[in-house]
């Protein structure tokens, strides 16, 4: 039973990562109706962005979280901007295609920048046990746990307290009702993708920080899988987001811890599977709308 | 007209052949002797010593003279850790008209160039693929392939040895990568070796070579009861893997012990620092603590080549393999006092023990060295001690 519980404190470690990427992924959506497929490559970024601002700009870890997050909020406008902005009133193939093109543009950037071999992230923790009874906690845990629930309330608080969030919410209900209404569409979908960027590259740095490794293709896996958490949870839906993202992770250490030898391996298959029965099973995932498209 | 033109085709090709036996004379003063190595990629930190190492050895035998008068060149190419790279690289040497080839470091990269040296006639000495199958063409051996580096069921029979008699450990628990050869046959051989020495492996936990997160299966692993902590795997994920198991809560202090893939200069790096690699142990080839003075002159000049060459660097184990095998090549080509592929082949084949600085190499029925190993133990990231296990 206590093996149990921490297999769930590792799944909610993982799974809070996922959950930071899946919002990007889920809020792009909702929003443009777009599967940015190189949001996993943002998160890379991020990665990247905390160790050099942690190992050349000497930044405490806080701080190099928060540059980490600017920056890559900056590199997701810039994209949308050039990349995204003239390709929205083309085809969505046209704009999937191109948000392939950018992962692999990323990708092959920052191996040609950084190299590509695995570089170590700096550990500016000394990592403790926290025992609760037998249930025992790793303090990087509690802080990538600690993290990921602050920026999502900090999001639902956007999302539903501010302007920027309502006209956020105007613009995936209506795009042109929005613009009769007075809502700027372009910047509104620009912070949009700033802000997914922002999460994407806190989750980055929080991964960078417990896996003690960066490299230019670490973000392609979890990328996926946070795509998978998004439509699991019914992609659009935010609240959906965080539950697919939680939902993912704890289901990745339940089959890596008790699988076996036979099943452990094959943990990520078991994620794409389950994306495969969803599918099935409710097409609009968790939360999601069931929108008839009117032909 | 027919006739004409088949007499025309008939010149042209002999003319060809001519102009290919012309530039091939031209060549006839120098050996050219093929590398083909992982210098970028994951595993970059075995394949670049061992460059080091191979052209180490070159400009030291071009020094004093060279082979039978004539002088040793190079022709490097890096496969980067991709089996498609590595055999599109033989193709080149084949044509650059190589004598024999040098490498891969990996097992994986040896294999997939393997058939193309068998098909072609032609040497390739690996200094560090370990991986058993990696001599063999099926059920028999490769006549072309050779190893200057102990096997994998070496390593893991030692293991098991080291752990039964020197941890005094009966009760094992193994990290397997379920989607590395190197991982699961050491694995295999260990588990064998340990049931032999009357103790028991508790439980195995698999991962995928992708994995970065094993917080679950070590979880898992610290709730049964054993005495040591086997790891499998190279460095890039044997790394992590300590790392995440001191910071899991029963494992903080426990032994692990490991393969020869733990040697690498990010280990420590991975584990989250070198406060985390204590109480890990790992078999080797070659150790720089040995008083030897063969190991002593070696570790000497490894490093005043690569501070010249411009990039300082301690001679590794990778490094001294390389430079083994280099040497081995070498006596071959000289013993056969030829520089035709089949004659260095049957040379190597019977060449007596060789005495290099990794001890004293010589080959068995399988091409695989038989030599003693180290058994280092790390002690906050430091290596403190070596013991030596003789074959």
């Amino acid at each position: 039973m206590l093996e149990f519980l921490n297999q769930i404190i590792n799944g909610l470690s993982l799974g809070s990562i996922y959950a930071l990427v899946a919002l990007g992924y889920t809020m792009v959506y909702g929003i443009i109706r777009l599967i940015n497929f190189a949001h996993g490559e943002i998160y890379m970024f991020g990665a990247f962005a905390g160790m050099l601002a942690i190992t050349v700009l000497r930044l405490p870890f806080f701080l190099a979280l928060i540059f980490a997050m600017v920056v890559s909020a900056l590199l997701g406008v810039v994209i949308e901007r050039v990349a995204y902005k003239p390709l929205r009133k083309s085809t969505k193939t046209a704009a999937l295609i191109t948000a392939i093109g950018i992962s692999f543009l990323l990708q092959n950037v920052t191996a040609m920048v950084m190299g590509n071999n695995t570089s170590a992230f700096p550990q500016v923790f000394d990592q403790k046990v926290y025992d609760l009874g037998g249930i025992r906690i790793n303090s990087l845990q509690i802080l990538i746990f600690g993290v990921t629930i602050v920026l999502m309330f900090l999001l639902q608080f956007i999302v539903l307290k501010t302007k920027l969030g309502r006209a956020m919410r105007a613009v995936a209900v209506d795009k042109d009702a929005s613009v009769l209404m007075g809502v700027n569409v372009d910047n509104t979908i620009t912070i949009t993708f700033a802000i997914g960027s922002a999460l994407a590259a806190a989750a980055g740095v929080l991964i960078g920080l417990y896996h003690i490794r960066v490299v230019f293709w670490m973000g392609t896996a979890p990328g996926l899988k946070a795509f998978v958490a998004a439509v699991f949870g019914g992609i659009g839906s935010i609240p959906g987001a965080m539950i697919g993202g939680f939902a993912i992770g704890l289901m990745e250490a339940l089959v890596a811890g008790y699988g076996g030898t036979m099943w452990s391996p094959y943990r990520d298959a078991v994620v794409y599977l389950l994306l495969i029965i969803v599918l099935l099973v409710k097409p609009s995932g968790l939360l999601g709308k069931n929108v008839k498209e009117k032909v | 007209m027919k006739k004409l033109i088949s007499l025309l085709v008939a010149f042209l090709v002999i003319g060809g052949l001519a102009a290919c036996s012309a530039t091939s004379e031209e060549k006839a003063d120098t050996i050219l002797i093929g590398v083909n190595l992982e210098l970028t990629g994951d595993v970059s930190v075995y394949g670049v010593p061992e460059r080091n190492a191979f052209e180490q050895a070159v400009s030291e035998v071009n020094a004093a003279g060279g082979i039978d008068g004539k002088l040793v060149e190079l022709v490097i190419y890096d496969n980067a850790y991709d089996q498609a790279k590595a055999v599109q690289n033989t193709e080149k040497l084949i044509e650059d008209g190589v004598v024999a080839i040098l490498g891969s470091a990996t097992s994986g990269m040896t294999m997939a160039i393997a058939p193309l040296a068998k098909e072609n006639g032609l040497v390739v000495f690996t200094p560090s693929g370990t991986n058993s199958a990696v001599t063999m063409d099926g059920t028999v051996v490769n006549p072309y392939v050779f190893r200057s580096c102990f096997i994998d069921p070496f390593q893991g029979q030692v293991l098991a040895n080291f752990a039964s008699n020197d941890l005094a450990a009966s009760k094992v628990v193994i990290m397997v990568n379920n989607g590395s050869e190197y991982s699961k046959e050491l694995a295999r051989i260990f588990t064998e070796q340990l049931n032999k020495n009357g103790g028991q492996v508790v439980e195995t936990a698999s991962y995928a070579d992708s994995d970065t997160d094993y917080k679950a299966s070590l979880t898992s692993l610290a709730s049964k009861d054993f005495d040591v902590l086997f790891i499998a795997d190279y460095a890039k994920n044997a790394g992590l893997i300590i790392g995440q198991a001191r910071s899991t809560a029963g494992l903080e202090t426990v032994k692990i012990i490991g393969p020869d893939g733990f040697e690498d200069p990010q280990l420590n790096d991975l584990a989250g620092g070198a406060q985390n690699v204590s109480n890990v142990y790992f078999s080797t080839h070659f150790s720089s603590l040995s008083d030897n003075q063969k190991v002593t002159d070696f570790v000497a000049s490894y490093q005043a080549f690569t501070k010249a060459a411009g990039k300082e660097e301690p001679a590794s184990v990778f490094a001294a393999l390389a430079y083994d095998a280099a040497y081995m090549l070498f006596a071959a080509i000289d013993a056969a006092d030829s520089t035709d592929p089949q004659a260095i082949r049957d040379s190597l084949e019977s060449l007596p023990a060789f005495s290099g600085v990794t001890g004293d190499i010589s080959f068995d029925a399988l091409h695989n060295a038989v030599k003693p190993a180290f058994l280092i133990e790390l002690n906050n990231g430091v290596a403190v001690n070596a013991t030596i296990v003789n074959p």
